[in-house]
């Protein structure tokens, strides 16, 4: 088990699955809030669902109003567990904070991938990697 | 940063969930731009408030917030809707966005804040003082409020300006700190300003250059609030400017050496091309002035320009309530109203659905509404003088 340290965006902790996006990822647009799905056409991630998942990603992109879509993802029960962030910008970090979604970045989200199993202690800003036995 | 123990207190849950996650956010923002510490701010302003901005996730949020018990702790003007909030039916407004856009102006206002529904709020009620401390996030209003008052905003999102509304607080960082409030390239203006117009030109041609940087202009003679009302949101939009000085104008140029700076400067042929470049159309079908919303001065030259005419071409001035209420007691709005054109109030040209409304050709004397009306509202522009525009739908 490897651990990361990082910097607290939104405090709590989690342990899950995690699924990769090595793209930017912007939430207004890029993911349906009711379904949890990616919707964003050609994105890598496309139809897949970010429901109870460690969402991993370099860092968000596009309108201001992906901090609500974030939102809106944990009210109805589709949000991700936790998000981890290589630079957390400011649209990503208030959509966690008011949803109250865990979120570290400053975490080289390189060594991460789909699939792996991750404890992520957002209140002490590390991410703990064990990946699946191949 | 350092945080007081009431504030620590907030963080722990104390003051409840809602309180405690605005707080954490104005925390986390701080923390990412550096600030030592919390400052109190007089006044906050709250952008993201159309419903074709923030859509179904805006509107559940804010309603959610709302019903948690969420209140304005400081005195907090809210940006333009996408709709007159009264008259909306008049314009065509479907109803289907109507009913979506009063739930958002119920939610803000069972939080304490003002639903002024405007970009203007130092017109209509909200005056900050010279240096006081505020959290706007409307970019005009944040350009003008630092530059020609003298009030310290960073260029706030709408969720952080609503923490600081909740919170009374803003993280101390960027342009709430002397050193930050420097210019960063002295432009020199060799050009006429005659009108409203050539100041959105000359805004726009700078704001693209300077991008978030700091402007000093030399060479710009004089220039009444609105036509600095027009350069600030010009510069704005086609960059991200949040402050600007002119020597001799504005209240902070004095203080700000000028000496070893990048240089541009700005022509009376660079204003043409930017008229032109801009104008995207030839004849508008329909005319829309306001953006940021017109003053009481600007509805005023209107009205006596319209004394007696017919419109050929719809006209619509945007404005907040509050100056529209003067325009009726003045009996311009009458005068509009008697020559085809209407007075908006509450909304503006970007933030309404105007390109659902079969319009495909707006004619704006503002170097911001000419900017954004080709992306956000599908619209091919007639960027021109006020007396121009209104020759040509006269």
């Amino acid at each position: 088990m490897e651990v990361l340290k990082g910097r607290t965006i939104s405090p709590g902790k989690v342990e899950g699955e995690s699924l990769v996006s090595r793209e930017p990822i912007g939430f207004y647009g890029g993911i349906d809030a009711k379904t949890g799905l990616f919707i964003e056409k050609g994105h890598e991630l496309e139809g897949k669902s970010v429901k109870g998942k460690i969402l991993v990603f370099p860092c968000g992109k596009g309108s201001t109003v992906g901090s609500y879509v974030i939102y809106g993802l944990a009210k109805n029960n589709q949000a991700p567990l936790a998000i981890v962030n290589k630079e957390t910008e400011t649209i990503v970090a208030t959509g966690a904070i008011l949803a109250g979604v865990p979120c570290v970045d400053r975490i080289p989200v390189e060594k991460i991938s789909t699939g792996d199993h991750l404890i992520v202690d957002a209140t002490a800003g590390t991410v703990s990697i064990t990946k699946p036995n191949l | 940063m350092h945080l007081t123990n009431a504030e620590e207190r907030i963080l722990s849950g104390e003051s409840g969930e809602v309180m405690e996650r605005m707080f954490r956010l104005l925390v986390s923002l701080g923390d990412i731009y550096g600030a030592d510490r919390m400052i109190p701010v007089g006044s906050a302003q709250v952008a993201g408030v159309s419903y074709k901005s923030i859509g179904d996730p805006g509107v559940e949020f804010l309603e959610d917030y709302a019903n948690k018990g969420a209140v304005a702790k400081i005195v907090t003007f809210l940006n333009p809707a996408g709709m007159d909030i009264e008259d909306w039916q008049e314009l065509n407004i479907p109803p289907s966005f109507a009913e979506k856009q009063l739930r958002i102006m119920n939610a803000f206002k069972k939080m304490g804040i003002v639903i002024s529904a405007t970009c203007t709020p130092y017109l209509a009620g909200n005056l900050p003082r010279f240096g006081e401390h505020i959290a706007w996030s409307e970019s005009s209003a944040i350009s003008f409020s630092n530059s020609v008052i003298g009030a310290r905003t960073n260029r706030e999102g709408g969720p952080s300006a609503l923490a600081a509304s909740f919170c009374g607080v803003t993280p101390n960082y960027g342009l709430h700190l002397d050193e930050n409030r420097r210019p960063q390239v002295l432009v020199d203006v060799n050009a006429t300003l005659e009108d409203t117009a050539d100041f959105g030109a000359l805004g726009y041609v700078v704001g693209k250059q300077v991008k978030n940087r700091i402007p000093y202009f030399r060479g710009i003679k004089d220039a009444d609030t609105d036509q600095l009302k027009g350069l600030g949101a010009a510069m704005a939009a086609s960059g991200a400017v949040a402050l600007y000085h002119i020597e001799n104008l504005t209240p902070e140029a004095h203080l700000m050496k000028s000496e070893g700076l990048e240089r541009l400067s700005v022509s009376d042929t660079d204003l043409a091309e930017t008229f032109s470049k801009l104008s995207t159309g030839k004849e508008p079908d329909i005319v829309i002035i306001g953006c940021p919303h017109a003053s009481l001065k600007e509805i005023m030259t209107i009205s006596r320009k319209l004394e007696g005419k017919k419109l050929k071409k719809p006209l619509w001035v945007c404005t907040s309530r509050m100056v529209k209420e003067a325009a009726n007691r003045m009996g311009f709005t009458q005068t509009i109203e008697a020559a085809g054109g209407k007075i908006v109030a509450d909304t503006c040209m970007v933030v309404s659905p105007i390109e659902n409304m079969g319009y495909k050709t707006t004619g704006v004397n503002s170097g911001k509404a000419a900017n954004y009306l080709p992306g956000f509202c599908k619209q091919n522009v007639v960027f021109t003088k006020l007396d121009t525009l209104l020759e040509k739908v006269t």
